[in-house]
């Protein structure tokens, strides 16, 4: 066990997958000699050799296109798009290809490709370094999409995503690299040392895709939320007193919908938490999976917290991120009822 | 700001338009059409840099008179052109065959390959098993000429309970990892850069096999096209970039996605890959071609560019006219012939073929045709059925079907 932050994790995940299956190679803008801007592949290419990690041209559509015909030769590429906000180039080798291959050649040829990505604001990063494109790949079927929010299951399922043998879209919350941002952007920062998730172990595990975590038991009122919104939501339950059973969802597709349906009938409430923006987001699908499995349990109108519709602004960013603020005031209002 | 008005007059924009429109005389002598047994064969490490006018040329081999010519013209045996001749006549027949079957209403789509046989199936000889084609949906000649089994082809065409990819893809949409043939995508151009990233993977991995990508001419416009030739003049992988130039994407004309002077083949120039030009109805010629940039692919020399240049005689689909937009007769005055035509007046001057063997092995391969159509219906068509059960509409979206996967098929009863 190391205390790592969750870059440590991350490249740590690579490192162990690399040294267990000499078909998992890294690549992506500025990954190789120098080790990736938030340098998650720090020393990768020194390790493993400049046939296993190294740089790619600025072009998105050409990482992941290449990827997925390495994918289908046999090898397990983990790509990385420098921002989130970055990946639309390459969207259409995502939904029309990567996410098709099985399926349209009935299994004949698959994809095991990894495709991280730094995502989410909360680092005055304005609108081409803030985005939550996550509703983007949840919608395309054949993607797998997950969202970690601390070390040890970044760590646990970045393994898990590279062992996958479909296309996993690896999403990671860059204001959480260093430590478990709760929103109290005025308060200093946490650092993942001090914090009982920022325990790795050193070698080998997973956490499997598609299982939620509950991060705080509770009984008056389900919060759904994943990635930064897991920390923010735990604040503002602390905050407000309020007595919320707190899921991480960790992937969001495939979507824990046992997980979400016991906790949602149990405590007959329901928070969403989402950075993304609101309308047609992950969030409006959560709203819907809740409707149709827990309707006759609710004792409250569920309540979506999310990024407003708008672009991210730079100079605006902290009326713009839900933060405890927001979340609190959800959370006492659906105690409002019943 | 300069006051003065009308100095140069008003801008406007140029729109390329093709010489000739329906009702024209089609005229191709603005063609350049160089002699056979003309274009210089370099050795397979050549500096791109000294080859570029290959790039604006057109290699050749079969002459006027039907005789092989020049430093491209190969050792093919008698036994591997009588063979080649047979792949072309096969996809002729069997793409006619398969028009008329979605004519009679049997399935729902068919595209030909009319008058490009010998760019497939040439191509397809100098490949090894284990190399890997990303085929765009008009090289169904790769299977044919290797070896891959036509009733197969029927049934995926007609969706019938033997399809092997279960009723899910459009006809002509062919996937077979065994053969070499990458599942057909109905977008394209993205398989260009997957091609280059297939290659760089043998190459990591220290393999001998190579992969060829292929598009047309039109499709040469969108960015993947781009980022495969990025990629392959980076990383130097095994890999060899198809472009079948047959002069019309549905009712566009090459134009619309080249620019005036350029070819399509030297568009690699810039991006230092050896790019050729090649007549696309010589099947030696293609073969030669084909030969010269495996070998180099195979010696780790890295990629090369290959323009075909061709004609599509056919209508772009079942879903297309043709002589909406270009004149009825231009493909007769196609001034590259017909490949099939080319190759067996070659074998004729050889002393290995005549008409009425010619007219024989046409009967011979119809009937082989027919048959294999009726075993495939026996198995079902596109609207009369059966099909592989719907319940497998839910299979292979994932490895595992998550559990929404699983709610929906419960929801669907199937
Ligand atoms: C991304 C994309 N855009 C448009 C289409 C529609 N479309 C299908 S075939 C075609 C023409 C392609 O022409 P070309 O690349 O020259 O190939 P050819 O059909 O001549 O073999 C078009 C526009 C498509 N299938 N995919």
């Amino acid at each position: 066990m190391t205390r790592m932050t969750m870059i440590e994790a991350i490249r740590s995940a690579m490192d162990v997958a690399m040294e267990t299956d000499p078909n998992v190679v890294v690549f992506g803008e500025d990954v190789g000699y120098f080790g990736g801007v938030f340098r998650c592949t720090h020393g990768l290419q020194k390790k493993f050799g400049s046939q296993r990690c190294f740089d790619a041209p600025i072009s998105e559509s050409g990482i992941i296109g290449a990827a997925i015909g390495m994918a289908v030769y046999g090898l397990r590429p983990c790509v990385e798009i420098q921002f989130a906000d970055y990946v639309y180039p390459g969207y259409d080798q995502l939904a029309s290809e990567a996410a098709r291959i099985r399926y349209r050649s009935a299994g004949d040829f698959t994809v095991p490709m990894t495709v991280r990505m730094p995502t989410g604001g909360g680092i005055f990063g304005g609108q081409t370094h803030s985005q939550s494109p996550e509703a983007l790949f949840a919608h395309v079927c054949g993607l797998k999409t997950v969202i970690p929010s601390n070390p040890y299951d970044a760590k646990g399922l970045l393994i898990a995503s590279i062992e996958d043998d479909d296309p996993v879209m690896f999403l990671e919350p860059k204001r959480l690299y260093n430590g478990p941002f709760d929103g109290h952007h005025d308060q200093p920062v946490t650092p993942w040392k001090k914090h009982e998730l920022g325990e790795v172990p050193d070698g080998h595990y997973t956490v499997p895709l598609g299982k939620a975590a509950i991060r705080r038991e509770g009984n008056d009122v389900t919060v759904l939320a994943y990635g930064t919104m897991v920390h923010v939501a735990l604040a503002a339950a602390e905050e407000t007193g309020v007595d919320a059973e707190v899921i991480d969802l960790r992937t969001i597709l495939p979507l824990d919908l046992e997980a979400i349906e016991a906790s949602v009938r149990k405590t007959g409430r329901c928070v969403i938490v989402v950075e993304a923006t609101k309308t047609c987001g992950f969030s409006a699908e959560l709203m819907a999976v809740v409707m149709e499995g827990c309707f006759h349990h609710l004792e409250a109108p569920v309540i979506r917290v999310t990024g407003w519709d708008t672009p991210y602004p730079h100079a605006h960013e902290w009326d713009y991120f839900p933060g405890p603020r927001r979340v609190g005031a959800a959370l006492k209002k659906v105690m409002e009822h019943g | 700001m300069s006051k003065t008005k009308g100095e140069h007059g008003p801008l406007s924009l140029f729109v390329p338009e093709p010489e000739c429109r329906p009702g024209d005389h089609p005229d191709f002598s603005e063609m350049l059409i160089p002699k056979a047994g003309e274009a210089r064969k370099p050795p397979v490490d050549v500096d791109p840099m000294e080859i570029h006018d290959l790039a604006y040329s057109v290699i050749r081999v079969l002459n006027k008179k039907h005789e092989a010519v020049g430093p491209w013209a190969n050792e093919l045996s008698d036994e591997d052109l009588l063979e080649g001749l047979r792949h072309m006549m096969t996809l002729r027949a069997f793409d006619a065959r398969m028009f008329m079957a979605q004519r009679q209403g049997k399935t729902s789509f068919y595209m030909q390959a009319l008058g490009e046989e010998a760019v497939a199936c040439a191509f397809r000889k100098a490949m090894r098993k284990g190399d890997m084609n990303f085929p765009t949906y008009r090289q169904q000649g790769l299977l044919i000429a290797g070896g891959y089994s036509i009733h197969k082809m029927m049934n995926q065409i007609y969706s019938n309970e033997l399809d092997p990819v279960k009723g899910r893809q459009l006809p002509v949409m062919y996937s077979s990892k065994e053969d070499g043939y990458f599942t057909i995508s109905g977008n394209l151009a993205t398989q260009f850069i997957q091609a280059v990233g297939w290659a760089m993977a043998s190459a990591i991995k220290g393999d001998t096999k190579i992969a060829a990508g292929w598009i047309g001419e039109g499709s040469t416009a969108e960015n993947d096209f781009h980022s495969a030739l990025v990629f392959a003049s980076t990383y130097k992988p095994p890999v060899v970039l198809n472009v079948v130039n047959n002069q019309w994407a549905i009712s566009t004309f090459q134009g619309i996605a080249r620019g005036n002077a350029a070819t399509f083949a030297s568009r690699g120039l810039g991006f230092g890959i050896p790019s050729l030009r090649v007549d696309g109805n010589d099947y030696l010629a293609v073969y030669a071609v084909a030969q010269w940039a495996i070998d180099r692919a195979r010696r780790n020399l890295g990629p090369t560019l290959i323009e075909f240049v061709t004609y599509r005689a056919g209508a772009h689909s079942t879903s297309d006219d043709p002589t909406g937009y270009r004149p009825k007769d231009e493909s007769s005055t196609w001034p590259l012939g017909d490949p099939i035509e080319r190759l067996k007046q070659h074998l004729i001057l050889r002393g290995q073929w005549s008409e009425e063997r010619h007219t024989q092995a046409k009967a011979e391969i119809e009937s082989e045709i027919l048959q294999a159509q009726k075993k495939a219906e026996e198995h079902g068509t596109l609207h009369n059925g059966p099909h592989v059960p719907s319940g497998t509409m839910f299979e292979d979206v994932y490895k595992e079907p998550p559990i929404h996967l699983i709610r929906q098929r419960q929801e669907a009863g199937l």
